[in-house]
């Protein structure tokens, strides 16, 4: 493999790690505040629709991606209500939540836009134009600035801009995790809900907020999917990466770097995957359908305890009942 | 009690004879989705011109997962749809247990030739089709690497990407033809994302040609390859008009012709495998407006060289299903 191919595999790479970076950050948040989700495919998919479909009607890319959040927000008090105010079971409450966004974007869509639940083809303007780094070098030229340059010119550069949100978001959810005040509660909520309530901090308070973040990123992870990965929403288009965003939340052992790593690992996976489709290494061939189920194989592998042990935070899936 | 249940038997009877005096045709789309702009949305044209130049009406279905074909097309005959046409190879299978359970009923089945005394299947030569598309790929290419990117990875999909290969290489000995195929299952058709992600893998390989034979899929490679400023191709129907001087041409299937052939004949639906080719104007490339200035004379010329030998029996493209192999190169 020459270095032009190793760098556009992981161009593509950054490309599909950032929705799954942004779904696997908003369970992270969700989770460590003792709310499990595995509505975020769901969430998602409702920003998807919301964000492409605000974004045809305004023809601006911005107003989109506020109708994704603010659809995504909405699923997030959904689950939120279920689950922390009326305590039901956190799971069913996420399942319900996945349901909803997949029949209801299929309604709404097919009743708004006529094309069977998809939106038209966005144009210019209406989805995330690329951004060229400062001295980066064009894409077609960038064969011979050697690996460092290439990894800028090529790898770096010429993404839209929630790439870098979605990269930036990492550093932001670490500080905040552990160098607030506000972090430090919401990890003790998720371990010892009680502890935080007998301090006299709002246990109700916090797990809003936290699935109130959990909406916020996974609008954008929505928004990135029908507006700057493809143009336009389709039925179904998130195809299971809440799930494999999960999946990298439990590979990371619910820790914000190790989460950038997980998702840029499983975004590597599906980069390999799309670009060679089964991978002759001399004795075997690999099939391509190993290589996309091995995001799954690897959680499995995690969760089973092989490569050091996944702990969930303490009080994920239990609704708070303050007293009997 | 007995007037009400007089009452009740009357308008259940009044509703059955309603079902079965209509006996509107009924069409399944396949997993695709009828807007896929492509396959599924050329035989969702063809019944809408039935319906304008008929008035009639016609009973829709869209496939939502593989598990629903039987019960989708069995609901459709105990309804009294007559004929009911599905597009798509994947319905084979099903139509072949389906069909003799009902024998009154006429099905007509796109893509894949089902062998029972009330079915038509319409066949088309896409490897026909898709050498004449290869041959005008040839010519755009500057770079001498085109790209093809295939839906689900079938022998029906190997048959458009072998008559491609077979007509590029025709006039571009040395060309190098990158393909990929978008997956395994049915998911494949509708998967845009993918799509442009194998569009812009082709184009960092040097690809400027690439054809989308995938259905809906194939709306992201034509986006991915409009955004990177390379030519692509449309399939099944005129794609043309979707990125306006960007797409070099489509391999039209003439799936509209071949439902409302099946509509008009209604009951009267003859059995039977029918092969649409190139001298039935089963296939063909787009010509219009939107690819103008993308034509050049000598292609064109050479194009219709190229049909005028296919018509005539001059010239043989091979088909792929015939032996699972391809002269022009590994799929």
């Amino acid at each position: 493999m020459d270095l032009a191919s190793f760098l556009q595999i992981l161009d593509s790479t950054i490309r599909l790690a950032t929705p799954l970076l942004f779904a696997c950050l908003a369970g992270l948040y969700s989770e460590r505040a003792g709310v499990f989700d595995i509505g975020l495919e769901g969430k998602m998919l409702v920003a998807a629709f919301a964000a492409a479909a605000a974004s045809y009607g305004s023809g601006n890319v911005w107003v989109g991606v506020l109708a994704g959040i603010g659809a995504a927000l909405m699923f997030a008090a959904i689950h939120g209500l279920a689950s922390i105010t009326f305590r039901g079971n956190q799971l069913i409450s996420g399942v319900a939540v996945n349901f909803l966004a997949s029949g209801l974007t299929v309604v709404l869509g097919a009743s708004w836009f006529q094309l069977g639940g998809q939106t038209p083809a966005l144009v210019d303007g209406m989805r995330f134009a690329e951004i060229t780094l400062p001295f980066a070098a064009p894409a077609n030229e960038s064969g011979d600035l050697g690996l460092l340059g290439g990894i800028y010119s090529q790898v770096l550069s010429g993404h839209s801009i929630l790439v870098y949100v979605a990269l930036a978001c990492v550093p932001l959810t670490w500080w905040v995790l552990y160098r607030t005040r506000f972090g430090l509660r919401l990890r003790a909520v998720g371990e010892n809900p009680a502890a935080v309530d007998t301090a006299g901090v709002s246990v109700t308070g916090l797990r809003y907020a936290a699935v109130g973040i959990t909406g916020v990123l996974c609008g954008l992870a929505g928004a990135y999917m029908s507006m700057g990965l493809s143009a336009g929403f389709l039925r179904e288009m998130t195809a299971g990466r809440g799930y494999i965003a999960l999946a990298a939340l439990i590979f990371a052992k619910w820790r914000p770097w190790y989460a950038l790593m997980a998702c840029l690992l499983f975004g590597l996976l599906d980069a390999i995957a799309i670009r060679f489709q089964n991978i002759d290494i001399g004795v075997l061939v690999i099939p391509v359908q190993f290589t996309q189920a091995l995001p799954y194989i690897l959680t499995v592998i995690i969760l089973a305890g092989f490569v050091g042990k996944a702990i969930p935070p303490r009080a994920g899936g239990e609704a708070y009942v303050k007293e009997r | 009690m007995t007037l009400m249940k007089r009452l009740l038997g009357a308008s259940a009877v009044l509703a059955l004879s309603a079902v079965a005096a209509l006996a509107d045709p009924a069409i399944i789309y396949d997993v695709g989705g009828k807007n896929d702009k492509s396959f599924n949305e050329a035989a969702f044209n063809g019944a809408q011109r039935w319906a304008a130049e008929t008035g009639g009406t016609f009973k829709e279905l869209e496939m939502q997962n593989e598990a629903q074909r039987e019960q989708a097309l069995r609901q459709l005959a105990e309804a009294g749809a007559n004929p009911i046409v599905m597009t798509g190879f994947a319905f084979g299978d099903v139509l072949n247990a389906v069909a003799p359970d009902y024998p009154d009923t006429k099905f007509a089945i796109i893509d894949n030739p089902v062998d029972q005394p009330n079915v038509q299947s319409v066949v088309f030569t896409e490897e026909q089709g898709s050498y004449l598309a290869g041959i005008m790929a040839g010519m755009a290419t500057k770079s001498g690497v085109v790209g093809f990117v295939g839906g689900m990875d079938i022998p029906l999909i190997r048959r458009f990407g072998c008559g491609y290969a077979q007509g590029v290489v025709a006039v571009k000995a040395d060309a190098t033809i990158i393909a990929n195929m978008t997956g395994t299952d049915g998911s494949a058709w509708n998967n845009p994302v993918r799509g442009a992600e194998i569009a812009k893998s082709q184009i960092s390989q040097k690809a400027d040609v690439i054809y989308a034979a995938a259905g809906n899929t194939g709306v992201g490679v034509l986006q991915a390859a409009a955004d990177g400023g390379v030519l692509s191709i449309g399939v099944d129907k005129n794609q043309n008009y979707l990125h306006p001087g960007q797409v070099l041409t489509s391999m039209v299937k003439r799936v509209d012709n071949a439902v409302y052939e099946a509509f008009k004949s209604g009951a009267d639906l003859k059995p039977g495998v029918f092969v649409m080719d190139l001298a039935a104007g089963g296939v063909d490339v787009a010509m219009d407006d939107n690819n103008a200035a993308l034509v050049s004379p000598e292609m064109k010329a050479a194009v219709e060289d190229a049909a005028a030998k296919i018509k005539s029996g001059e010239l043989k493209v091979h088909d792929y299903t015939s032996d699972n192999t391809c002269p022009a190169g590994q799929f």
